[in-house]
């Protein structure tokens, strides 16, 4: 009896264990190093712990952590807040964009007939196991300024020659970009949610004489919302700290967090300040996380 | 309600499936272009393909690639899959909560945090930077979306024929690996996979918890790709596009055999 418990205990155990030590502990370690300053050291911050500095010395380094790296990441002057605004308003337009192409791709291979429901699941899954770099590195080649939307645009007399369009560099590149690379995150639980219904609720409205939109309105919606709510988080968390659509599809005037936040880590090399802007990040996303997790676990584990 | 689908059905799969595909079609046909300009075609050519089998640099990258892929998507499933269970048939526990916040949390952290936070916690612990760091940070991110396939397995199927192994005296260790892994083992094999293509395709956090000596094929598409479009870099994805393409068939095809022979086994068992 007593090693089966063991074993029972050593299940839990193990995961448990691992993600505490690289999950929990990381962002302690970010959130103590944010309190920190910068310096000509290695690692490049102070103070650091080593508790075989005795614990004198570790209660004078303790009174040395500061806010200080908030104020500078909080204060007017720079331009962190700007942009947490806009990773936030990027997103969030990329989600409603996301929404808004996915529906009606979703509710369509959801009436499917069930025997190319398969197919079509594989074709919307597979784009997604190729590289996310390189799906957004294809978008270089069509938007630039001699790319082939514009040679198409030129050779259907669409634009002349002279003024290509300006896309790849400016913001609507990055929507493009974002709203092309999370598009399965948005169609897989909108499908999930669609193809649980049933169908027997738009006979019954129909037979009422409701009419079909309003059936969609009435009925449809309504049960696709857990699914409408799953794809807009699996989308918009992530969208939020994006890095590598806006470096390389957006321009130097994108601004978008998880981009000042790396600059401000592999550039400027100040861990402390990119430590803060990760805390501070993580602050502005902790409502949509723990919504999420809830749902998720409400859904995954069939609670 | 009419069956089937409608003209405005069809178009948005249509269309869908268009914005879906076409730049990655576009990306294979200018790979084969003759032309350095990828803007420009200039007939059909071999040429980069046999330019990037000597690039050195891009093979070495490929190669550890690989590897941290395997290593990672074989620990992550063990760990995913022990998670997996923990969530779904232990009930109650205390700091249960916790725990399904830290399965969770990463499927939807953004990628900049992951990585800033595990090189920071390399650093605090003093642990050399390269193929290990990487490895072990990947598996953190990637047993939580392991779990998450593994779970939605778990949850559907028939309890009761892990209770009846329990209650003929089987112990819980060989109910395991004699009832539930093969049940759940399509699940288990995706997730091994999901694993693998994350591991291969991710960027940031291997730049952020790299070392001197160990860069991922990502990194170095990254390094090329911030200089311009080239054609040899389209050789390359298109390299990797047909890899994931086949994988992915091939296990599509096998997991509908095989979920095809449990349902005549299971017809089976019903009539006998």
């Amino acid at each position: 009896m007593a090693t089966k418990a063991n074993g029972r205990w050593l299940v839990l155990a193990i995961p448990y264990l691992w993600l505490l030590a690289l999950f929990l502990v990381p962002f302690l370690i970010v959130f103590k190093i944010s309190l920190s300053q910068d310096a000509i050291a290695q690692p490049p911050y102070v103070p650091t712990f080593d508790l075989a500095q005795g614990w004198a010395l570790f209660r004078e380094n303790l009174s040395e952590l500061s806010f200080e790296n908030y104020g500078y990441v909080l204060s007017w002057d720079n331009e962190f807040i700007e942009a947490y605004g806009s990773s936030l308003w990027i997103a969030g337009i990329s989600t409603i964009l996301l929404l808004l192409v996915g529906y009606p791709i979703a509710y369509a291979m959801a009436r499917a007939p069930k025997s190319i429901r398969p197919t079509l699941l594989m074709l919307v899954i597979l784009p997604f196991w190729t590289s996310f770099l390189i799906r957004v590195y294809a978008w270089i080649g069509i938007l630039s300024p001699e790319g082939l939307l514009n040679q198409l645009l030129i050779a259907l007399h669409i634009i002349s020659p002279d003024a290509p369009l300006q896309i790849l560099a400016t913001d609507t590149a990055v929507y493009i970009g974002i709203v092309y690379s999370y598009l399965p995150f948005m169609i897989l639980p909108l499908y999930a949610a669609l193809e649980k219904m049933d169908e027997t609720l738009l006979e019954a409205a129909a037979d009422l004489g409701c009419p079909p939109f309003a059936a969609f309105w009435k009925i449809t919606w309504p049960l696709s919302l857990p699914g409408v709510f799953a794809g807009c988080l699996l989308c918009f968390i992530p969208a939020v700290g994006e890095f590598v659509i806006p470096d390389l599809l957006g321009g130097s005037d994108t601004l978008m967090i998880g981009k000042v936040l790396w600059t401000e880590f592999s550039v400027n090399r100040s861990w402390t300040v990119s430590s803060a802007v990760a805390v501070l990040l993580l602050m502005v996303l902790v409502i949509p996380i723990v919504f999420y997790q809830n749902l998720q676990a409400r859904e995954v584990e069939g609670r | 309600m009419r069956k089937g689908l409608s003209w405005f059905n069809v178009t948005s799969i249509a269309l869908g499936f268009t914005f879906l595909y076409i730049p990655i079609i576009l990306l294979v046909i200018y790979s084969f272009n003759a032309s350095r300009l990828v803007t420009v075609w200039a007939g059909f050519s071999t040429h980069w393909y046999w330019q990037l089998f000597q690039n050195q640099q891009l093979l070495d990258a490929a190669w550890v690639t690989l590897r941290v892929a395997f290593l990672t998507a074989t620990v992550a499933t063990v760990l995913g899959t022990l998670a997996a269970i923990t969530l779904t048939r232990y009930g109650r526990f205390l700091g249960r909560t916790l725990f399904s916040g830290m399965v969770y949390a990463p499927l939807v952290m953004p990628e900049v945090i992951t990585g800033l936070s595990l090189l920071l916690l390399f650093v605090a612990i003093g642990l050399d930077r390269g193929f290990w760091t990487i490895t072990l940070a990947h598996i953190t991110f990637t047993m939580c979306f392991v779990s998450v396939v593994v779970q939605s397995r778990l949850v559907t199927f028939d309890r009761s024929l892990e209770e009846a192994a329990l209650d003929l005296g089987c112990t819980p260790f060989r109910t395991f690996f004699v009832i539930t892994l093969p049940i759940i083992l399509p699940a288990v094999v995706s997730g091994w996979m999901l694993a693998f293509t994350l591991s291969l395709d991710d960027l940031v956090i291997a730049s952020f918890t790299t070392g001197p000596g160990a860069t991922t094929l990502p990194m170095r598409i990254y390094s090329q790709v911030r200089l311009g479009v080239t054609p040899e870099i389209n050789a390359a994805c298109t390299i990797l596009i047909a890899i994931v393409t086949v994988v992915v068939i091939f296990a599509s095809i096998m997991t509908k055999r095989q979920e095809a022979e449990r349902q005549k086994a299971e017809r089976l068992a019903a009539a006998g």
